[in-house]
């Protein structure tokens, strides 16, 4: 039985977001998380960190084991705080575990109901919320699939139908009159789908940000102009939407609007080495949000090295500006280089978003990456003729399957139904 | 239960008519196969061939569940190929030339042969109803004969009505008249019913064929047969000739086409997209100025040639024309021209997967009758039909097939879940689990359900078992050797020293790895006869795949066992659509993986009914 995961409170931004997790390996998942023992039924307040062992956020996780759950399955339940960086970097994460998958609607329900978990009336009740969720998966597939978006997925669907119809017409149809080497054709069919795929994959964290809010830290040495920074931007009435202040953690976040994007400023701890416990803590999850966050403005001393590894695009500022006359540099007294500052912020985050013709949600990502996976198998094996077309169709059918929920469905009939019109059949 | 003259009738004495009664017989029950007339058991009305891509695969099932077709087919193979050979072991079909005298002949001595079976000859013209269930037939000399379940099995004879050119005739085949009062009959049972349409090609009289000019296709060097127990050919081997059509051909055919039935608008049924008219061919394919034909020997002692790929409805004058116009045929003459023929069937979605009619009880439906087309899949339903109708009659538990263990399964369930929309035939695409349903692991799939219910006899049973132990020892020598990289290339095995350990089972599932390769690492393999070495590399080569999709076969087993009475009531699901509901009782699934497959069916739906029958379970219960 497959471990399942979704997010189970309401997307977007809130207080707090619960991701439940259901199956054998819900406990041992949390090991990614650096997480392995969990008394039974008590909330925990753990540490969630990376691989890497940068932190992720602080979460209350409650874990039920079988048959005492919802589910009747053993049961993890993560309380995030509901910042969609975090959800969305914890479901990527989940997500690139082995045996585990983002649950389908009703899903959950599905395996209450098998484990005798709920009677009749109940699932009545649920089955609404069932069909309505679905029909929201329905409905932002087809946002997410009309215009260009969409024009690249037909051409992905068709391109996937025509690479298996010629695989599967030279298995059915030997003795007609179909090609008898497709190979280059379908190579070139799966290599044309790859590039486009990789693509996405690559923009569709750029599309989730641009729904959520791009997120921009700003970091640096202590004492370095960070605050002083931020308050002048949050002193520009016009600029400022909302503003939440960090409550558990030492990170405060300001929501601006920039030029029509949504942008949360981060203002984190100063980087330093301390022996300070407390500074240390903050000094961690200063790290760990910047790490997260989609751009990195670095205030810097001449002369000084970053502490941080920096990404491509973001950006080294010489902060306290006012105190150096002429140059290149920001100051929240003065004011002075903040314009130029957000013009850049603005022109980055449009050109990111302009990225944006693509596929969403994390669910998207998962189903691109995971039929990459097959298609780059199928390719290396159409180069090897020790493989036959069986286990290459194979590959390709578990392919079409991971992108059921972006090309639409693939059947056998659609496979048929490309055969006989592209080849005349009737030995 | 009053006593009966037969625990099972079967009406027909085709493919699906032969399977259908001998597996009721073998499962014990008493029974009788009804023919029109004695010559009419075993024909093959169509081409002279069996087996092929997805039908041969059938055709090893019936074999591993002792059904006659594949031994058959094995006395009358003239010319056997396997198809597919250099694709990999699952996608190999085994086809077969059949001499059709000898295939007839053979098929008549099995079903003689066979305890427990007699044959009656009549033309069947009603059934007997006892309160609502189907509980014998009446003849057209007005006799009856009772019987706890009938199995239909009629073909094109519903109603059939030939076409050449503009002339039609009532007729089931060339030269047998059609069922038409049987058609009305079953009318008035209110089965939904629809109108294929299927052709034949003209048949040539071979001694006025040119052969010495003609590519010709021999069979393979070391047949391989479609039965398990074959050992070797039955009669001489002979070759199939190739020639093509061309430009005067189609320029004949297009100046005619107003002539055709199909195209002259006298045939409203269906025919099968893949197997056009050679009229269609020239219309929906007009860039092409030539289309392959074989040239198909009928039998050993018989002249007739069945020119595979030119089926056509053309007028026999022109027929005539067309066909001469291709090469080495100039002179060629007709022995009886090619027809269309159009007949009734019956939506299979009115049929549970024990191809029981669900609303008539006693009665099952087996073959063309229920929208396929092709020998192959006309038997398995027979022997599908066949073995429950004389469960029911013996008062035992269905014997069911699903889409994970067999390609028998994977018709039965697209047939009376989807439906069909043009004569069904077989293909390997239609089978999820390709690589783990192959022709050539058949009985490890069948065997041993087939020894359980009752459908294989003592001999096949102990030579299965035989083979199944020496599979189980030679897996066992593979995976208990577990060897380094290194062992490996140091035994002549290349492979990249990924400080990985594998067993040798895991090795073999490279493809370029034998299992004579591994001999010299460990010994007792030599030790192996060739067909288990061979038998199990070919397991080891899909093992990675058939692990890959477990997840996937758990879980339709899972929801295959979850079985839905036909009585379920879908109208007091209240989350449930009206559009489902109707759905739903057309198709009436039987069990949740079924439901699970029809269009439009959402996970909410789904958890209702499972919820539904989570309860009424609990109510049995308690």
């Amino acid at each position: 039985m497959d471990t399942i995961f979704a997010l189970a409170s309401a997307p977007g931004r809130a207080g707090v977001s619960v991701v439940r997790i259901s199956g054998p390996d819900a406990l041992s998942a949390l090991s990614c998380f650096g997480i392995s023992t969990l008394p039974q039924r008590l909330a925990s307040l753990r540490m969630l960190r990376t691989s890497d062992g940068e932190v992720l956020d602080q979460a209350l996780i409650l874990f039920f084991q079988a048959p005492n759950s919802f589910t009747g399955e053993d049961v993890a339940e993560l309380h995030l705080h509901g910042s969609p960086a975090i959800i969305s970097r914890t479901l990527h994460i989940l997500g690139d575990i082995p045996g585990l998958r983002m649950a389908e609607a009703g899903e959950f329900t599905r395996r209450a109901l098998e484990n005798g978990k709920m009677d009749l009336s109940q699932v009545e009740g649920l089955a609404d919320l069932i069909d309505s969720e679905t029909e929201a998966q329905r409905r932002q597939a087809q946002r997410v699939f009309s215009g260009k978006l969409g024009d690249i997925v037909q051409v992905w669907r068709k391109d996937l139908i025509r690479a298996a119809a010629l695989l599967e017409a030279t298995i059915d149809f030997v003795d007609e009159d179909v090609p008898i080497n497709v190979r280059p054709e379908v190579q070139e069919l799966l290599f044309g789908v790859e590039a486009s795929l990789r693509e996405q994959a690559a923009g569709a964290e750029v599309a989730e940000r641009v729904r959520t809010g791009f997120e921009v830290a700003i970091i640096g040495a202590p004492n370095a102009g960070k605050s002083t920074l931020l308050n002048y931007l949050a002193g520009r009435d016009a600029a400022i939407t909302s503003s939440v202040a960090g409550t558990t953690r030492d990170v405060i976040e300001v929501r601006m609007d920039l030029r029509g994007l949504p942008v949360t400023l981060l203002d984190t701890a100063g980087l330093r080495e301390t022996d300070d416990v407390v500074e240390a803590i903050g000094i961690e999850r200063a790290r760990a949000r910047a790490e997260l966050a989609d751009l990195r403005i670095y205030l810097l001393e001449p002369g000084e090295a970053p502490k941080f590894p920096l990404k491509h695009e973001d950006l080294i500022l010489r902060g306290k500006a006012d105190l150096f006359d002429g140059a290149e540099g920001v100051s929240g007294i003065t004011g002075q280089g903040v314009d130029r500052l957000i013009d850049q912020l603005a022109d980055i985050f449009s050109a990111r978003s302009a990225l944006v013709a693509t596929a969403t949600r994390e669910r998207h990502r998962l189903a691109i990456i995971r039929a990459l996976g097959y298609l780059e198998a199928a390719e290396a094996m159409l180069n090897n003729s020790a493989y036959g077309e069986d286990v290459i169709a194979e590959e390709l059918r578990s392919a079409i399957r991971s992108l059921d929920s972006l090309v639409g469905k693939v059947d056998v009939e659609t496979l048929l139904a490309e055969i006989f019109s592209s080849f005349c059949i009737g030995k | 239960m009053k006593h009966s003259d037969f625990d099972v009738v079967v009406v027909g004495g085709g493919h699906a008519g032969c399977d259908a009664a001998h597996a009721a017989a073998r499962v014990g029950a008493k029974t009788a196969l009804i023919t029109l007339k004695m010559s009419g058991i075993g024909v093959m009305s169509c081409n002279p061939a069996i087996g092929g891509l997805g039908k041969g695969h059938l055709v090893r099932e019936i074999d591993a569940l002792d059904g006659v077709m594949g031994r058959v087919a094995d006395k009358a193979g003239i010319q056997f190929r396997l198809l597919n050979r250099r694709k990999g072991p699952a996608v190999q079909g085994p086809r077969a030339q059949a001499d059709r005298a000898i295939y007839k002949a053979e098929m008549l001595k099995e079903i003689t042969d066979c305890p427990n079976l007699s044959i009656l000859v009549g033309e069947v013209t009603d059934f007997v109803i006892e309160s609502g269930r189907v509980s014998g037939l009446v003849l057209a000399d007005g006799s009856k004969i009772s019987a706890c379940a009938v199995v239909l099995t009629t073909g094109t004879f519903l109603r059939g009505l030939i076409h050449i050119g503009d002339k039609s005739f009532p007729g089931g085949r060339m030269g047998d008249s059609a069922a038409n009062l049987l058609g009305e009959r079953m009318e008035s049972f209110g089965l939904p019913l629809g109108r294929l349409k299927t052709g034949t090609p003209p048949r040539l009289d071979g001694r006025t064929i040119d052969w010495d000019i003609l590519e010709s296709q021999p069979g393979d060097d070391a047949p391989v047969f479609f039965s398990f127990l074959t050992k070797s050919t039955s009669t001489p081997q002979v070759s199939c000739g190739i020639t093509h059509t061309n430009e005067k051909t189609h320029e004949i055919i297009r100046a005619n086409l107003a002539r055709s039935a199909m195209y002259g608008g006298h045939i409203d049924g269906v025919g099968p997209r893949y197997c056009p008219s050679i009229e269609d061919k020239v219309v929906r394919f007009s860039e092409k100025d030539s289309h392959q034909v074989f040239l198909e020997p009928e039998g050993l002692n018989d002249h007739t040639i069945y020119p595979n790929g030119i089926s056509t409805s053309l007028p026999a004058d022109v027929q005539e024309e067309y066909v001469r116009s291709i090469k080495a045929l100039e002179e060629v003459k007709i022995l009886q021209p090619g027809y269309a023929i159009e007949y009734d069937f019956v939506d299979p979605r009115s049929l549970d997967n024990r191809l029981a009619v669900n609303d008539v009880p006693g009665l099952y439906l087996a073959g063309q009758i229920n929208g396929t087309t092709g020998y192959e899949e006309a038997a398995a339903q027979g022997l599908v039909a066949g073995v429950n109708a004389a469960k029911d009659a013996l008062g035992q538990d269905p014997v069911t097939f699903t889409r994970s263990d067999s390609y028998i399964g994977v018709m039965i369930d697209d047939l009376t879940t989807r439906g069909v929309s043009e004569p069904y035939r077989m293909f390997t695409s239609r089978a999820e689990f390709r690589l783990s349903l192959r022709a050539d692991n058949a009985d490890q799939r069948l065997t041993g359900l087939g020894i359980e219910c009752g459908l294989v006899g003592p001999n096949r049973a102990s030579i299965f078992r035989a083979k199944m132990d020496r599979l189980e020892k030679g897996r066992a020598m593979l995976t208990d050797c577990v060897v380094t990289p290194k062992t490996l290339n140091k035994n002549g095995v290349k492979i990249s020293e990924d400080g990985k350990q594998r067993s040798l089972y895991q090795v073999l599932s490279f493809p370029d790895v034998a299992i004579q390769d591994l001999v010299k690492i460990e010994e007792d393999l030599a030790l192996l006869d060739g067909e288990t070495q061979s038998q199990l590399k070919n397991d080891a080569l899909y093992a990675t795949y058939v692990e890959r999709q477990q997840k996937d076969t758990e879980a339709l087993k899972r929801d295959e066992l979850r079985e839905i009475p036909s009585n379920f009531d879908y109208g007091v699901l209240d989350g449930l659509s009206n559009e489902l509901k109707l759905k739903l009782k057309v198709v009436r699934p039987s069990n949740l993986a079924q439901a699970g497959r029809i269009e439009g069916m959402t996970p909410a739906a789904l958890a209702l009914i499972l919820s539904r029958l989570n309860r009424s379970l609990r109510e049995r219960s308690a």
